[in-house]
């Protein structure tokens, strides 16, 4: 009984932080984009010619399986289908290190970043067991321009 | 040391290619940063302690390619590629690895 009371309090923490948090994370990212839309971004393997060498420049970010989205992905993949709570996740994973990349090359006086690689890992206590938890880490590189 | 993820750097003209350089480190979380990941893991959000102790680590990894490519007398490398793996359940490992050349 207890531990079903404690699992109602867990999920009702996760509805409610989880969502306050990743509605201010969008608005927070979509003002940064915003702030970086005069970056030319491509994963194309070919540099345009530089007077100065480029330099390499990474962007990442670790994100958690929060509680409340593992109980409804849990339900989801009974039946399969779109995971969207992960999907969301993934996307704001991705958009946050692609900023932090951009970020650390208009710093440096970069206006072009090219052959932009995304790596993925889980890291973390269960790294084997997706449903336990822990975290992913999604990694963006690429080469910065002059 | 000029480092890049593409093939070729325009501009510049390789000379000789030395050959593969790579660098690793395995790294583990400490109890504390654990503790509060497990937290985290109730809210969801950003794991900020994994974020940095990774970023520290891949920056080590680098270190040690570049050391390897300085010592073989490269000034360049190219096609410069990340990966990080679990290996076990509390460490991570985080290779470089890229072609060490001379360019001109």
């Amino acid at each position: 009984m207890s531990g079903l009371i404690l699992s109602a309090i867990l999920l009702l923490v996760g509805v409610f932080f989880g969502t306050r948090t990743q509605k201010k994370h969008i608005a927070d990212l979509q003002a940064r984009e915003a702030a970086m839309a005069h970056m030319l971004i491509t994963n194309l393997k070919t540099l345009p010619a530089s007077g100065k060498p480029p330099v390499l420049v990474t962007g990442s970010v670790v994100i958690a399986f929060d509680y409340f989205r593992r109980f409804i992905a849990g339900f989801v993949m009974l039946v399969g289908g779109r995971v969207t709570m992960y999907e969301t996740m993934l996307d704001r994973a991705r958009r946050e290190a692609l900023l932090r990349l951009l970020e650390k090359a208009d710093a440096a006086g970069a206006r072009e970043v090219h052959n932009i690689r995304f790596e993925f890992s889980r890291v973390g206590s269960s790294s084997q067991q997706a449903s336990v938890g822990g975290g992913a880490e999604l990694l963006a590189y690429g080469t910065a321009v002059l | 040391m000029i480092l890049s993820n593409t093939d070729t750097i325009t501009g510049y003209r390789i000379t000789n290619h030395i050959g593969l350089v790579q660098g690793n480190t395995v790294r583990a979380k400490h109890v504390g940063r654990d503790l509060m990941a497990g937290l985290k893991n109730i809210v969801g959000g950003e794991l900020k302690g994994y974020t940095e102790l990774l970023e520290d680590a891949r920056k080590e990894a680098t270190a040690r390619m570049i050391s390897e490519a300085e010592a073989k007398g490269a000034n360049a490398i190219v096609n410069v590629r990340f990966s990080t793996s679990a290996i076990t359940a509390g460490a991570s490992e985080l290779y470089v690895y890229g072609t060490a050349v001379l360019i001109a």
